[in-house]
């Protein structure tokens, strides 16, 4: 855009250096974990004097960390499961309708996304508390279903919006029943934008806290839970390399999105 | 259209949208389950006593108590605070990325993207790790001997706000990016050919057009750092304590479930409140901009 100020060398350098500056600020944390991860010292030194993989031995070879992994797991894998369905027909839904209705559910379906997540939490503490239903999986995974339908739906109403409804009606009229429709038509045409869907879900649910620390607890805390708990006592370098190992599986989950998108 | 004329097609029709409609009810249902019935238990927790019976007791003691008023003092300076920073570090990178070829402006958005993707508590604790008396920061800061002393990063305010700022960026920089990315080239051009300065194209061309964007994105930051919970949590070290960090003290160590309710509906009016401020700043802006145009 500012190619008519092609002289204006001051300006440039600093734009320049100012944005790369904003950028370094941005990339920083996330990337001085992994040096840490491999340190051989107890101590936060960097750069690190020595290389180990004990942290991550630590990680795997303890049993509350591996409960919390696995619940973590399971969890998003549920929320995937269970939000992008829900999603899909909620965005079928949205599409056919129309006008102010449409609008109107629109609407519910992403408000959980604007609302802080503390007030979702004690209020679902709450509820749950009255059902005793505090501690569950369940609990934990009707919150993150709420946070993850607001994604899939915003990855999936375009998808829809692009789909021909035509082939629906003429299978229909071709005696295919809504099940069929749905299950046989535009579930293999919406693949990419659901699989898209389904991974976002899972990171939604993976990296979720605040409801977690709130209504998990015990055998069901989450990895998030126990890391938050573990960062407000004191500075476990385990965490450093359950942060690396996050940040790659977030590196690959993204690529494979963007990418697919782009095919 | 012959559908209105056949009734059989009519009705038809309307069985057809009973039947999108139903389509979108399971949604619905664990949303209003576990979203919006929370809230309404909230507001009605918030009348009640530990007994169960109504009152407006909950609402005297916590607007009578000091710790309330801080508690929204620190959450409204927190919030401007990292709107400040993200408005004076965004709009240049913004810009920047704006003025880039796009295949360049791909590669730098992913690395933008990045952290947002990254778990805030994996942030967090790379925040620590930096900000820490013997962290990173301070050991280049002592080690130049920039300062004699390390200074006071964490486990306060200047922390907390770094780490804030640190997960809004981004999101405001999506909206901003968007509304400069939207600016018509040919005007800057036209302008730098009539013998604008660089700084008064900016000024008087480029920041009134991406004006939207800048609203957008500072509501989207003043919205979700009202309600702001780990950051403060971990990087405040108990000396920051905004409405959220407030709800969940008294829920924990006081089990006052009323208290946090009330605290709780406090936070949904300064989010009403804000919002609505918004988005009359938006109307006001987008006149703005037709007026603008015609001018």
């Amino acid at each position: 855009m500012l190619e008519a100020y092609p002289d204006n060398r001051l300006a440039r350098i600093f734009l320049w250096g100012f944005s790369a500056l904003a950028m370094a600020f941005l990339m920083l944390p996330t990337l001085v974990v992994v040096p840490l991860s491999f340190s051989a010292s107890d101590l936060l030194e960097f750069p690190p004097r020595a290389y180990s993989l004990r942290w991550y031995e630590n990680f795997f070879g303890s049993a509350t960390w591996m409960a919390g992994l696995r619940t973590s797991l399971i969890l998003g894998t549920l929320t995937a499961m269970v939000a992008v369905p829900l999603g899909l027909l909620a965005c079928i839904s949205i599409n056919r309708l129309g006008g102010k209705t449409a609008s109107a559910i629109q609407g519910v379906l992403l408000a959980p996304s604007i609302v802080p997540g503390i007030l979702l939490a004690i209020g679902l503490f709450f509820v749950l508390a009255a059902q005793g239903l505090v501690g569950t999986l369940f609990g934990v995974l009707v919150g993150h279903v709420v946070l993850a339908i607001p994604v899939a739906c915003i990855v999936l109403l375009p998808a829809v919006a692009r789909f021909d409804w035509n082939q629906v009606q003429a299978a229909r009229s071709l005696g295919a029943d809504w099940a069929r429709a749905i299950g046989g038509i535009i579930v293999p045409q919406l693949q990419i934008s659901l699989l898209s869907a389904t991974l976002m879900a899972f990171l939604t649910s993976l990296d979720e806290s605040v409801i977690s620390i709130f209504v998990a607890s015990g055998r069901n805390s989450t990895l998030p839970k126990l890391m938050f708990l573990s960062l407000r006592d004191q500075i476990d370098p385990t965490i450093a390399a359950i942060s690396t190992l996050w940040t790659a599986i977030v590196v690959v989950v993204v690529l494979i999105v963007t990418l697919r998108q782009k095919s | 259209m012959t559908i209105a004329a056949d009734p059989a097609l009519a009705a038809d029709a309307r069985s057809e949208r009973r039947f999108f409609l139903a389509l979108s009810l399971p949604a619905l249902l664990i949303v209003g389950l576990a979203a919006i019935l929370p809230i309404l238990w909230i507001i009605r927790q918030s009348f009640l006593t530990t007994g169960g019976e109504y009152t407006v007791g909950n609402y005297e003691k916590v607007l009578s108590s000091g710790l309330t008023w801080s508690a929204l003092i620190t959450t409204v300076d927190l919030s401007l605070g990292t709107l400040a920073f993200c408005i004076l570090l965004g709009t240049p990178l913004a810009l920047a990325l704006a003025s880039v070829r796009p295949r360049v402006a791909n590669l730098l958005m992913a690395f933008v993207m990045l952290p947002l993707w990254t778990s805030i508590l994996v942030r967090t604790y790379g925040w620590l790790v930096l900000l820490r008396r013997d962290g990173l920061i301070n050991a280049a800061l002592t080690g130049s001997g920039l300062t004699a002393e390390p200074l006071p990063l964490v486990y306060n305010f200047t922390g907390t706000l770094i780490g804030m700022v640190h997960y809004m960026l981004p999101l405001f920089l999506l909206p901003v990016y968007a509304a400069m990315r939207d600016i018509d080239a040919n005007l800057v051009r036209a302008s730098a050919s009539m013998g604008a300065t660089l700084g008064q194209v900016i000024r008087t061309v480029i920041l009134p057009l991406s004006a939207g964007g800048i609203v957008s994105g500072s509501m989207i930051v003043f919205i979700y750092t009202i309600g702001f919970f780990i950051t403060p949590a971990v990087l405040g070290g108990g000396k920051v304590n905004p409405l959220s960090i407030r709800i969940e003290r008294t829920l924990s160590t006081f089990q006052d479930w009323g208290s946090a309710s009330v605290l709780g509906i406090l936070l949904l009016v300064l989010m009403a409140l804000v919002g609505v401020m918004f988005l009359v700043a938006r109307r006001l802006v987008a006149r703005n901009k037709v007026g603008a145009a015609h001018a």
